[in-house]
């Protein structure tokens, strides 16, 4: 147990491979002329043609329509990505707080209607989500498309359970040094939830970019389309296409994967420390 | 007839599910004065504590503050400091932040702010870190910030909720020093605490012992020590516990398993066919002619500068507590016991008789 | 909850104020759309609406295409969740044992949670491409020609791959983490008293981890149902036919595809209801981590 062993490395070593090697061979065949591609498979290697090829997804058509950029759609990924953690994350602090810190009648009802929103997925309820979105007039809008999907209750269940783990006594030393309900969120919930925000703000900002099936739906407009929604976008042409843009299609995918990776492996202890303990 | 800084008349405190937490407790702190709350946990100590400060409702009765009834003031409005058992220093706070919060949020003018954190850090010599986090301190500085956030405040009177049970027994002993040395010097009333009655012997001017919601008995550490009012105070108080003997009365004498034990001198008239019988463990020598009481001995426990010495009168523990320069006795030895200091209780109610 | 709190008269309703508007408007509402729509007839051409009872449900459940994706689907599951955690599991009791690289392969292993499922879905479409696709090449070696989009069969094990390892690294993250949890002592002890490092494992460390296990199982069943659209998605290029289809994507298809609101509805409330089951599943789960720690 304190020795490093051998058999332990390789088992590391080939799973590394598992994860790391089709993200590898994506991006080195991403570099590549596409009649070359389409003739030898994907590569391993140097291309050559990386700063070509980027420069025409971020700049050109990275739609594939010619009619929006990878610029714009990255800048629509970073409103969703960030809009998302941001009205999460006040949203849901405000309800905790009220829940955890306040002692009223309706109290444990509203708890339950939270809580109830964790039972049904996105997933089973698109279609009359879609409606309301439709009815209200908000396809094609930035509100449309990050509103909705804030509607889950899981921000409220992971500050809930922070705040309840906030000792008694800090409110009550508090309330002695005259702290009524709005200095002491202000003066003492927000920066001890600090370190709380930041991990919830790197997990649901991953989960923000990430979003597929609401963007499906609600953007049809192609200056709305997020490079993650613009996936669907790049395989239609695929289809099509004599010698597909194979090229591009992975730069693509590069482009929608670069942030959220990053994200995560530069705040790696954080994110981990947020996930495993807000799931508790 | 001195001032009173706090009277406490006939509280009651009640929880929704009906658990009977205080019943009817009477207490006055005059001022200039520190009085300990003394019990098990679960005595109701802390409650009533809390309940001064604000922190708990009043389901019955009056807290009069300085003059004033403070039932319905927030606990921001009471003119009272407090100090808790955790601490709760504000962690994300420097200690002259902790200091001041308080004083900033009552509206005070910098300079009385400045002035008041200086005094306060000067006192308990925590100058050195004004200017770092709680996280960054030890133990017993952590105390004497607490105890800092308390000071400045100027308080009619300041509340310790358990202050020294996180600290180990050495940092105990000497923060005990210092409370008793602090409160002294700012001659502010004080209520303390404590289930350590060691911590409410040394501290109180006068002790409060709280059993089961009731106070069992007020008074100076030497009435509650020498005087108990009850079983349960004549065993809560004292180290080693005073000895407690079921024993019969017959003919002016206690009885137990056929071996004679002396009666207070004041109680030869009327007395219940049962009593307890009760002697601090320091009070009985052993005999050296063989005269007295049988005592077995079955466990000596050397102490250092005095011994214990566990064994039997008849069927009953008994434990007696010698100078370590006595010789120590045989295994079958006679105890010798003054009648004066020997304290009689009701069987049934545990009262003193 | 806690013993103090705010006595405060519309402060925790101010505050409660934009959660419930967002969950009444974008939640409640369409849920309960969804139970109301499932009951009903909708001729998309002429707007009207028909009462036709259980009838959309009695449809869906007794239709062959509806059996097949829920066959499926339970394959699907199944697999995904299994392999997922045999490999994230294997994968963090080796992390556990290095000392050395630690951190290294933690990064290496845990990159590909950032990933959306569509990029993943796009890169699996990539490597089981008939022309260029290094696996399809790997197969062959084999003997076999994989026909992904083609071939049920090979679309289905695509999937399943692709599915699988975009969630090993969630799986690898919390073992590892609850690896970690458990005290040096423990580990000591065990080393005393059993020699083989495999026989420790089971007998010590994986009962220890079980609470963990349980909880990875419920989270990778939901993924595997529900957040591998996007993977089923890219994989079958937007053109189902006879691929293979989860639930999810088939309450998609016949709500957008083929505009049959009433049957997509009632697919959904069949889901709802599936979810519901799992979340009690959870909550007894977690009640009892909660009395045995």
């Amino acid at each position: 147990m304190k020795r490093d062993r051998l058999r332990d490395h390789i088992v590391l070593i080939l799973g590394a491979i598992l994860m790391m090697g089709p993200i590898i061979v994506a991006f080195t065949t991403s570099t590549f002329d596409p009649v070359e591609i389409h003739r030898e498979g994907m590569k391993l290697g140097w291309g050559g043609n990386f700063l070509e090829t980027y420069k025409e997804v971020l700049f050109q058509k990275g739609g594939f329509s010619g009619e929006v950029t990878g610029a714009l759609m990255t800048m629509n990924s970073l409103i969703l990505g960030i809009g998302f953690a941001v009205g999460k994350i006040v949203v849901s602090m405000l309800a905790a707080y009220a829940i955890v810190y306040f002692r009223f009648p309706l109290g444990s009802f509203f708890f339950w209607v939270i809580f109830s929103t964790l039972l049904l997925p996105l997933e089973v309820r698109i279609l009359p989500s879609y409606e309301v979105v439709q009815q209200l007039g908000l396809l094609n809008t930035y509100t449309g498309l990050i509103l909705p999907l804030i509607a889950s209750a899981t921000g409220t269940f992971y500050f809930r359970q922070f705040f309840r783990s906030v000792p008694d006594e800090l409110l009550e030393a508090a309330r002695i040094d005259g702290a009524g309900p709005l200095r002491f969120f202000i003066d003492f919930l927000v920066p001890l939830s600090r370190t709380m925000i930041a991990a919830i703000f790197i997990i649901m900002f991953v989960v923000g970019w990430n979003q597929y099936l609401w963007p499906i739906l609600i953007t049809t407009d192609e200056h709305y389309f997020t490079l993650v929604r613009g996936i669907k976008q790049v395989l239609q042409t695929y289809i099509g296409a004599n010698i597909p843009d194979y090229n591009e299609a992975l730069a693509m995918a590069i482009l929608a994967m670069l942030p959220p990776g990053l994200v995560v492996i530069v705040f790696q202890r954080m994110f981990i420390k947020g996930l495993v303990e807000s799931e508790k | 007839m001195t001032e009173k800084t706090l009277v406490l008349t006939d509280v009651v405190k009640r929880y929704p599910n009906g658990a009977l937490a205080v019943d009817r407790v009477n207490v006055d702190v005059n001022a200039g004065e520190l009085v300990v709350f003394v019990g098990p946990s679960g005595c109701g100590k802390s409650t009533l504590l809390r309940m001064v400060a604000g922190l708990e409702t009043v389901t019955d009765g009056s807290i009069e503050l300085a003059g004033r009834v403070v039932n319905d003031l927030e606990p921001a409005e009471r003119d009272i400091a407090m100090v808790f058992q955790n601490y709760a220093l504000y962690p994300h706070m420097s200690v002259r932040k902790n200091l001041s919060y308080g004083l900033k949020n009552r509206g005070l003018p910098a300079d009385e702010i400045n002035r008041r954190v200086e005094e306060a850090a000067e006192i308990l010599e925590i100058g050195a870190f004004l200017d770092r986090k709680p996280s960054q301190l030890s133990g017993g500085q952590r105390q004497r910030v607490a105890m800092g956030r308390a000071i400045v405040r100027h308080p009619a009177i300041f509340l310790f909720d358990e202050p020294l049970s996180n600290l180990d027994a050495r940092l105990r002993n000497r923060m005990r020093v210092e409370i008793r040395k602090l409160q002294r010097r700012l001659n502010t009333a004080m209520i303390y605490v404590t289930h350590d009655q060691v911590e409410a012997m040394t501290l109180a001017d006068r002790i409060v012992v709280l059993n089961g919601g009731r106070v069992e008995q007020i008074g100076s550490p030497a009435e509650v020590y020498g005087d108990p009012a009850s079983t349960f105070v004549a065993s809560f108080i004292g180290a080693p516990p005073m000895n407690l003997i079921e024993v019969g009365i017959e003919a002016g004498r206690a009885m137990r398993d056929g071996v004679a034990l002396p009666l207070p001198p004041s109680h030869d008239g009327a007395l219940p066919a049962k009593a307890i019988w009760g002697l601090r463990p320091e009070r009985a020598r052993v005999g050296d002619d063989g005269n007295g009481i049988p005592f077995t001995i079955d466990v000596v426990e050397e102490l250092g500068a005095s011994r214990l010495l566990h064994g039997r009168i008849g069927g009953a523990e008994f434990t007696l507590q010698q100078d370590a320069s006595a010789p120590p006795p045989s295994q079958a030895t006679t105890l010798l016991i003054d009648p004066r200091d020997v304290h009689l209780f009701d069987a049934e109610t545990g009262k003193a008789l | 909850m806690k013993s103090a709190q705010f006595d405060s008269r519309f402060g925790p309703y101010l505050l409660l104020l934009p959660q419930m508007a967002v969950i009444s408007i974008f939640f409640l509402w369409p849920a309960a759309e969804a139970v109301w729509a499932s009951f009903f007839l909708e001729d998309p051409f002429f707007g009207t609406r028909v009462f036709v009872g259980l009838e959309n449900y009695v449809t869906a459940l007794t239709s062959d295409d509806y059996a097949r994706a829920a066959w499926f689907t339970v394959i699907f599951t199944a697999v995904v969740t299994l392999a997922t955690l045999g490999i994230g599991m294997w994968l963090a009791v080796a992390a556990d044992n290095v000392l050395r690289g630690n951190n290294t392969y933690k990064t290496l292993l845990m990159w590909v949670y950032a990933i959306a499922p569509p990029v993943a879905g796009l890169i699996g479409v990539m490597l089981f491409d008939q022309h260029i696709g290094p696996l399809v090449d790997f197969v062959a070696l084999f003997g076999h020609e994989m026909q992904v989009g083609v071939s049920w069969w090979d679309t289905a094990i695509a999937m399943m791959i692709v599915a699988s390892w975009k969630q090993i690294p969630y799986t690898f993250i919390f073992v590892l983490s609850g690896l970690q949890s458990i005290p040096n002592s423990v580990r000591e002890a065990a080393a005393i008293d059993c020699r083989s490092s495999i026989r420790r494992f089971w007998t010590v460390i994986f009962p220890l981890l079980a609470p963990t296990t349980f909880f990875l199982m419920i989270v990778n069943i939901t993924y595997a149902l529900f957040e591998t659209f996007g993977i089923i998605d890219l994989m079958v290029k937007g053109e189902p036919g006879n691929n293979p289809k989860t639930l999810v994507y088939k309450v998609y298809l016949d709500g957008f595809r083929g505009n049959d609101l009433g049957g997509s509805s009632a697919q959904s409330v069949i889901l709802m209801i599936l979810v519901l089951a799992l979340t009690i599943v959870q909550f007894r789960l977690i009640e009892r981590r909660i009395h045995y720690s």
